[in-house]
């Protein structure tokens, strides 16, 4: 076991465990922070997707020892960035979800794509939600959510 | 000048004239040997150089053409996975700069060491290679032999790396060093390193290099 200091949604924390243990599991099991989903497990859904260091971060295949201090972002602050903030309105505003298992991570991705590419094309969008799998099939939702928020940036 | 000092003077002259007309071929040879081929100096010499080159070249190829190497030399939008040279799964595409895309980075999940616990890869930039250095046509059909070592030794196509630098590629870039440790597999097994060990790997690239990078003809 080993103690690890972490930064999350700006605020400092420490953990002790094993320096394998995904960070998902140090998210939602000792932090407590279940807004970040468990999927597949294996980075193949990306329903765990969190902000690492500012990169979008499949948090179920980054054991903790590999976070070394970078400032994690996960679903539960993610309304305090700006971009984060229109992205969520707009998946309010246009019903987005249905079951919402996979959102937190659709959201994640999402916002890592405004910041990237402020005016994402289908294209674009395609491509960078490809990773991210939602089995009620809201893809279009998300797609034109994705839009409005980009519409609302500036 | 004096007739008897004038006649030593012509002879000493002539002597000089004579030694550099005999000196010049020789000398020009050998410049042109050293120049084809560092440190040998006769056309057999040279010869055994680049036959030996040749052979190390091979064994450079054995490596370039294992799948923890040419699985990041596709010449698709995507990069494969195993030693099948699958496509990569989760939809990963190769993106602007061969880093993925906004929402789905290669650094998305390769960190800057193995992730043995949940068998992800990685190193230090984990990235694909530009499409000038694809070492497979579009089909996932690797290259022969000549056409790889040419597109390893075109300096409009591989970052204007010369010989020398090219050693120092395959000595210390992380990319190249993770292909030999390459880590565990999500099953826990080790992956399958290439058939040669770095050290080997980087002598026989030394070979290569003084031999003057030849390649093998285009089958």
């Amino acid at each position: 076991m080993e103690t690890y200091k972490l930064i999350v949604n700006g605020r400092p924390m420490e953990v002790t465990t094993d320096p394998g243990t995904p960070l998902l599991w140090v998210l939602r099991e000792e932090l407590k922070m279940t807004g970040t989903k468990y999927g597949c497990g294996i980075a193949a859904c990306g329903a765990c997707t969190v902000h690492l260091g500012g990169v979008p971060t499949r948090s179920c295949v980054v054991p903790i020892s590999l976070v070394r201090g970078r400032p994690v972002v996960t679903i539960e602050g993610i309304c305090r960035d700006p971009v984060g903030r229109v992205v969520q309105d707009a998946w309010v505003s246009h019903d987005v979800v249905q079951c919402g298992y996979c959102q937190s991570g659709q959201i994640m991705s999402a916002v890592a794509l405004l910041k990237a590419i402020p005016r994402p094309t289908d294209a674009d969008i395609e491509q960078s939600m490809g990773g991210n799998l939602c089995r009620c099939a809201t893809y279009v939702r998300i797609r034109e959510a994705i839009k409005i928020a980009a519409g609302q940036l500036k | 000048m004096k007739a008897p000092e004038r006649t030593v003077a012509f002879t000493l002259w002539g002597l000089a004239a004579l030694a550099l007309l005999l000196a010049w071929p020789s000398s020009r040879t050998a410049s042109a040997q050293a120049a084809a081929s560092p440190g040998r100096s006769s056309p057999t010499g040279s010869r055994t150089a680049r036959v030996e080159g040749l052979a190390a070249w091979e064994q450079i190829y054995s490596v370039l053409t294992h799948p923890r190497c040419i699985n990041c030399h596709t010449a698709t939008n995507y990069p494969q996975q195993g030693d099948d040279r699958h496509r990569h799964f989760a939809n990963v595409v190769r993106g602007a700069e061969g880093k993925g895309v906004a929402a789905l980075q290669c650094v998305s999940c390769h960190q800057e060491a193995n992730a043995d616990s949940t068998g992800v890869p990685g190193a230090r930039g984990w990235h694909l290679a530009p499409l000038s250095m694809k070492w497979q046509d579009s089909n996932d059909r690797i290259l022969s032999s000549g056409l790889v070592c040419r597109e390893v030794t075109d300096r409009s196509k591989n970052h204007d790396l010369d010989g020398p630098r090219l050693l120092e590629h395959h000595t210390e870039e992380p990319l190249v060093l993770w292909a030999f440790q390459p880590g565990r597999g999500i099953d826990g097994r080790p992956r399958t390193p290439p058939p040669l060990t770095h050290d080997e790997f980087v002598a026989a690239t030394r070979q290569w290099v003084d031999a003057g990078t030849p390649c093998p003809p285009i089958k």
